[in-house]
């Protein structure tokens, strides 16, 4: 065949084509196109528009007063404040539930029980009512001592109120609120790893521990961290909560300078604005992190955002040119 | 060099009510190559699991080098031994897996390291060395940096062959090495088990490839429904088996494949 081929000086396709069709081998390649992407992206760009403007114009939201108080000293205070409890519970919260995981999924009765019952008591309590009884713990005890209980042996004690100030009450309650959830998120993670990696660690005599951390867990993290980042998010909202303590964080800062102005509806805008932006880096940081785990999960790597928006533009500027 | 004893001591091991092992004996010399052939659920993964203790046994002992593994025993009894203590012992003994379960977020330089630095805590760049050393053994040092789903399934293997021997261990269990693999895949991996064999280490292998238990095995043991029925060279169980339930066996295998 590609004897004839060659002898005879002309092209003749290895395989006979049907007859009467075309020489397709010939014609250009063309990407699918996607017209009603456009048109829903036309749609959007309507409607964001048309939000955006009634926000600029209409009066009522005061965007004036928004931005007197947006980076007001009291604000940036509770603004400082709410990230500490973000970050103080969201970090001992996540430990400690990664602990209660493991415990959960340990051999030991007594460890699964422990942990069982953890999830149970602070997932079936209003973390409103865990918060209240962390501060008011003073007034069902009124010293907090250790020592050997049932007998007068003490190595430590002071009165519960200069132990449980409003801060130490919130990240209390935050903090245990959080890791009972996260245990679970967690555990589901832990769970979604093949057996087969542990006994291969195990099999190489690899320590408990390590088998946890450096081959369960970097593959958990795949499934965890969406769950997770989603409870973080929730958290520094949730942080809001702690107004019952008269605590001073973004949200209670802000109500009390509005009981003070009557500038209600700005104020709360300012608090929103506030949130958003934490919101959108925690998401921005997800992205990365979420690739960071997926390595060596999937085949390559797809590029981020601006490595494709870089790519796009190198493209069509060199069109232009 | 006299390392690498295996001797397995009337093994008993039941799953509930179902008796896997029914008092399995065996011996195996140092440096020698043993094939363990059988029908499926005779039992011989389970018999690979208890050497190296991923799996309790309910009676009997198996000991490496005169070692017993994972119980010390003890005024007449077997105590089992602490986490540490069976890692250390495991350490000694490689263990190749049928679905390889390589580390799918480490690189294959990374998989191979991973147990001499937190196992045995060597110095990390030493560790490094050793495993380029090991994938030069294996044929992959160009592919040192690739995570294991960007390998095929015969280079997957290979890195975990790579990873077992990283230790320097004793003896080393293959437990179906191929049997994941497409046939045109099988071979590489097959040579390299062939040049392991010839390095003077013990190797225990399970396995379905007649061709190669017959080239590369010092001896064959075939097993059916939790016992040992019977064992020999290739020629003696491939030429002349004495058993039915060998003969039965190996018929069901076409004839070039195990014809002498
Ligand atoms: N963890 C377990 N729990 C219950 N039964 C088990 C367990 N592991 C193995 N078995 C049973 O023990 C028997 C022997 O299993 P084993 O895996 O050792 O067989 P095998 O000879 O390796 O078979 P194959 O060639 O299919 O791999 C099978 O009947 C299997 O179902
Ligand atoms: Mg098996």
């Amino acid at each position: 065949m590609s004897a004839a081929s060659s002898t005879a000086g002309a092209v003749v396709p290895a395989w006979p084509r049907a007859a009467g069709r075309p020489d397709y081998a010939s014609y250009a390649v063309v990407p699918a196109r996607h017209p009603w992407r456009w048109a829903g992206t036309a749609v959007v760009a309507l409607v964001t528009a048309a939000i955006i403007w009634s926000l600029a114009t209409n009066p009522r939201w005061e965007w004036g007063v928004v931005a007197q108080w947006f980076t007001a000293q009291s604000v940036l205070t509770g603004l400082a404040e709410t990230l500490k409890l973000t970050v103080v519970a969201g970090t001992l919260g996540f430990l400690l539930g990664f602990v209660l995981a493991l415990m959960r999924l340990s051999s030991s009765p007594l460890l699964v029980g422990v942990a069982w019952t953890f999830s149970w008591i602070f997932r079936s309590t209003p973390l409103l009512v865990q918060l209240l009884l962390w501060y008011n713990l003073g007034y069902l005890y009124e010293k907090i001592s250790l020592g050997i209980p049932f007998t007068d042996v003490r190595f430590f004690e002071a009165p519960t109120t200069t132990l449980i100030s409003q801060f130490a009450a919130a990240v209390l309650g935050l903090t245990l609120n959080q890791a009972a959830y996260s245990a679970e998120i967690i555990r589901g993670g832990i769970l979604s790893v093949d057996h087969g990696q542990l006994e291969a660690a195990a099999a190489l005599g690899i320590p408990a521990w390590r088998r946890s951390t450096r081959i369960v867990l970097p593959q958990a993290m795949r499934a965890i961290l969406p769950t997770a980042f989603n409870e973080i998010i929730g958290l520094v909202k949730g942080t809001s909560i702690v107004y019952v303590l008269a605590y001073s964080e973004l949200f209670y800062t802000v109500q009390v300078i509005y009981n003070r102005t009557q500038q209600v509806l700005p104020l709360l805008l300012v608090a929103t604005v506030w949130y958003v932006v934490i919101t959108s880096v925690l998401s921005v940081a997800q992205y990365y992190i979420e690739r960071h785990f997926s390595k060596g999960a999937v085949r390559t790597l797809p590029p981020t955002p601006l490595q494709r928006a870089r790519a796009f533009f190198s493209v069509h500027a060199k069109g232009i040119r | 060099m006299t390392r690498g004893l295996v001797e397995i001591v009337d093994v008993r091991k039941s799953f509930g009510t179902h008796e896997v092992l029914k008092g399995v004996s065996l011996t195996v010399q140092p440096g020698e190559v043993v094939v363990v052939l059988g029908p499926s659920g005779s039992g011989k993964s389970t018999l690979l699991r208890t050497i190296n203790h991923l799996e309790r046994v309910d009676g009997g002992y198996v000991a490496v080098d005169g070692e017993v593994v994972g119980y010390r025993p003890s005024r007449g009894k077997l105590h089992e031994l602490r986490e540490h203590e069976v890692l250390k012992q495991r350490s000694e003994i490689g263990f190749v897996f049928q679905a390889f379960n390589l580390f799918p977020h480490l690189t294959a330089l990374e998989n191979i390291a991973e147990a001499l630095v937190y196992a045995q805590r060597r110095p990390k760049i030493e560790a490094r060395k050793r495993a380029l050393e090991l994938l030069g053994r294996v044929g992959l040092v160009e592919r040192s940096q690739a995570y294991p789903r960007q390998l095929s399934g015969g280079q997957q293997q290979r890195v975990a062959i790579a990873r077992a021997l990283a230790l320097d261990p004793k003896v080393v269990l293959f437990d179906e090495p191929t049997s994941a693999l497409d046939p045109e895949l099988v071979s590489e991996v097959l040579d390299v088990i062939r040049d392991l064999a010839s390095s003077g280490t013990t190797l225990i292998v399970v396995t379905h490839e007649l061709g190669f238990a017959r080239d590369v095995a010092d001896r064959v043991v075939f097993m059916d429904d939790g016992v040992i029925v019977e064992e020999g060279t290739p020629a003696q169980i491939f030429g002349a088996p004495r058993e039915d339930r060998t003969r039965a066996f190996l018929s069901r295998f076409i004839e070039p494949t195990f014809q002498i």
